[in-house]
């Protein structure tokens, strides 16, 4: 029996010095001096402030910018220190209930075609994307709360769309902090 | 479904193939004890191990000792992590000051860890310190992995050996495995991850003022490190709550790529490594096939379903074009989340990049049927390989059924006792699933936990004790599993479907260890052709769909004509 427990102990122990601590804390190390943005959220920053982080979404309401994809986090959307989905299952009538009222408000705005991801929650609760369709839907809308040319806003959310690696990885979307901060002037 | 998104797949497949044999062969070297390039690094750190421990490396173990130490070692990791998780307020790196765990959730957790299961009833950036997730969670991804690989080892010398007693030693291939295969692996695709945005910082979380001049929280943490090993070593327990969905986990189309083929490398590789190692890479071969088989048409059930959409809300004015975006990130897109689902419930992974029980009914009862079909495809580091060569062992005694002759499996005798420990262990898995989902449905403070109502309640119950009894760990997040009914049923859940198979399975090993090996004659039925691909194939569906296409008519296939109906819950 002690001749199975003392590696069983000592095991556990020596493992978690090597692959709990160690590991982590080299990986650390390492992602600090070769990547320190990256390592450390991707974070944006105007001045001393941190406006957010490039991978993460943020709510948006202003006519004057482009609106994300809806989000349920807890408290409010887009709460990133506790990502979550709606987990409603597809004949949740709490889940049809809320996409109603997400196109009734899309409608309100202007969109006339309602993308998908315009009126449905990521899984995240943070997607920081909307698809170029959604993007382009709102063209209008924030171009007449701006006082803009349609066709400036336009080739501005030409400009952002970012497109498919190699032509093949990934799907083409708007990061829509990174063009409300084109937007303002503020990137 | 467009041309773009089967090319994005076809190239994760091209991808998996061109990786599986020098992988493959490697980890044949590194475990079997031969020197490879990294020896010079690692061999002394292995026998500091040794030393430390008081393991003689030379002594091997009968399968019962094999299995006593498999289960000391999983004890004491699961009281080292009880323990953390529990005194978690009073231990270093703790900058959000998270409490300790109530019992039943850290009872829970830890189970989850040490059976490679990593189901979450908590949300890591609201309840784990950093150092719960480093020393705590981030070991037990490396060890219960590697304890996995140890069974499947000691299962292969079983048909290499003729007339042996001894299966190896489980500290040793233990060992092995965490230094010579998970940990390089890790370190490498860590670092690619923090690339391509992946943070890692000791740091707690940043205060941001929003573009509109709100106040935003960001949870940050050692992330890359911990995605790394939770993909190498199948285990899907996320750093944050919503696991590969969140963009800290999972930022690109490109670091999807490289969390499917990490979740699926090792677990593959080490199916070519059998092959390898028993002197038969066309075996490996058969099983890989098998493998893909599932794991494409899977993948495909899924992009068809998902992409269909759901009528209920075009009902409502949204555009069917981009197909159900609830739950579901932009950046991925409709093919490689469908690949992301079939992957890590095919494997015991369980990480998911999309909310689950917010997929189409259809779409959702592939990831459920994977799991139900064993985690066999290619499964769990190492449980997945044992798991298919128990699918083996009753292939080959169906087929010698049908031709009348004592079935062989790489010339090792199928005989009575072989089969009575592999049906203990295929048993378990309806056991565990169905006995407990049955008692939560008829509970009334169990079926309180659900999230929707009507066929998708049954199926969120049926889908938790699927993951867990299958050590998979995703979810149909709607339940609301952090009660003491569930965390305690879901605990028990996964430690049988650990534990009383990989017994069995170390039974099998041993019995077959004894035998001597036959050499093929022109009566032996071939098993690394496409016959028995396809008859093997054909068990476990025919397995799977005898146990659970009862319950399963009764969730998502209910829900699907529901949804076609238009009513909602």
């Amino acid at each position: 029996m002690l001749s199975t427990l003392r590696p069983a102990i000592v095991m556990v122990v020596l493992m978690t010095m090597l692959t709990g601590i160690a590991y982590p804390l080299a990986i650390t190390g390492v992602a600090q001096v070769a990547a320190p943005w990256e390592a450390n959220g991707s974070l944006i920053r105007d001045g001393e402030t941190v406006v957010g982080s490039a991978l993460i979404g943020q709510a948006f309401s202003d006519p004057r910018h482009f609106w994300p994809r809806p989000s349920v986090t807890a408290d409010a959307p887009y709460n990133a220190a506790a990502s979550t989905g709606s987990n409603l299952g597809p004949t949740s009538a709490a889940l049809s209930g809320r996409v109603a009222a997400e196109v009734g408000r899309l409608r309100a705005a202007g969109l006339t075609a309602i993308p998908a991801d315009a009126a449905t929650a990521s899984g995240s609760g943070l997607d920081p994307h909307i698809s170029p369709e959604y993007a382009k839907g709102q063209i209008a809308r924030v171009a007449a709360a701006r006082g803009m040319a349609e066709a400036d806003l336009a080739a501005l959310v030409e400009r952002q769309t970012e497109g498919r690696l190699l032509g093949i990885v990934g799907e083409p979307r708007v990061n829509v902090l990174q063009l409300n901060l084109a937007l303002d002037g503020r990137n | 479904m467009s041309v773009i998104g089967w090319l994005q797949l076809a190239l994760l497949f091209l991808v998996m193939l061109a990786l599986v044999k020098p992988l493959g062969l490697y980890m044949a070297r590194a475990l079997s004890g031969e020197r490879t390039f990294l020896s010079p690094v690692l061999g002394p750190v292995e026998r500091g191990f040794y030393a430390a421990a008081g393991v003689d490396p030379a002594r091997e173990q009968g399968w019962l000792a094999y299995a006593f130490s498999l289960l000391a070692f999983s004890i004491a990791g699961f009281a080292a992590l009880y323990a953390i998780l529990r005194l978690q307020a009073f231990l270093p790196l703790n900058p959000q000051g998270f409490g300790g765990l109530a019992p039943h959730l850290a009872f829970n957790t830890a189970v989850s860890f040490v059976t490679n299961t990593n189901w979450q009833s908590y949300g890591g950036e609201t309840t784990m310190s950093h150092f719960s997730q480093m020393a705590g969670l981030t070991v037990q991804n490396f060890v219960s992995a590697a304890a996995g690989i140890a069974v499947a080892l000691a299962l292969t010398r079983a048909f290499v050996r003729s007339g042996a007693t001894a299966l190896g030693n489980f500290w040793v291939d233990m060992t092995r495995a965490t230094l010579h295969v998970l940990l390089p692996l890790a370190v490498v695709v860590a670092l690619a991850f923090v690339l391509m945005g992946l943070p890692q910082t000791l740091a707690g979380s940043v205060a941001a003022t929003t573009v509109e001049g709100a106040q935003q929280t960001i949870a940050l943490g050692p992330i890359a490190s911990q995605e790394a090993i939770k993909q190498l070593g199948t285990n899907g327990g996320g750093f944050l709550n919503v696991n590969a969905a969140h963009p800290f986990e999972n930022p690109t189309a490109l670091s999807n790529y490289l969390n499917i083929v990490a979740m699926l490398g090792v677990s593959a590789a080490l199916v070519y490594a059998f092959g390898q190692m028993v002197g038969s890479r066309r075996q490996g071969w058969a099983f890989l096939a098998v493998t893909a088989l599932f794991l494409i048409v899977g993948t495909g059930a899924v992009y068809w379903a998902e992409t269909s959409g759901n009528p209920v809300l075009s009902a409502l004015g949204v555009d069917p074009a981009m197909g159900n975006m609830e739950g579901k990130e932009v950046r991925f897109g409709q093919a490689m989340t469908a690949a992301y689902a079939a992957a890590t419930t095919g494997l015991s992974d369980g990480g998911v990049n999309a909310m689950h029980g917010s997929l189409t009914p259809l779409g959702g009862l592939v990831p459920m049927f994977l799991m139900q079909l064993g985690e066999v495809l290619p499964g769990g580091v190492g449980s997945g390989l044992y798991g298919m060569v128990v699918f083996a062992i009753l292939a080959v005694f169906v087929a010698g059924l049908m031709v009348g002759r004592t079935p062989e499996l790489l010339g090792k005798k199928i005989e009575a006792r072989e089969m009575k420990y592999a049906m203990l262990a295929v048993l378990i898995l309806p056991l565990a699933i169905l006995g407990f989902s049955a008692a939560s449905a008829m509970l009334p403070f169990a079926v309180a936990g659900i999230g929707t109502g009507g066929p998708h309640g049954l199926s969120e119950i049926l889908y938790a004790f699927t993951s867990a009894a299958g050590n998979n760990g995703s979810a149909f997040g709607g339940l609301t599993a952090n009660t003491p009914w569930y965390n305690t049923t879901l605990g028990i859940a996964m430690l049988l479907g650990r534990f009383a198979y990989a017994v069995p399975v170390l039974a099998i090993a041993g019995s077959l260890a004894a035998k001597t090996r036959v050499p093929a004659s022109a009566g032996t039925f071939p098993t690394d052709g496409p016959l028995f691909v396809g008859l093997l194939a054909g068990i476990i569906v025919i397995l799977g769909g005898l146990q659970f296409f009862p319950a399963l008519a009764l969730g998502p296939i209910v829900e699907h004509f529901a949804m076609l109906a238009g009513q909602t819950f």
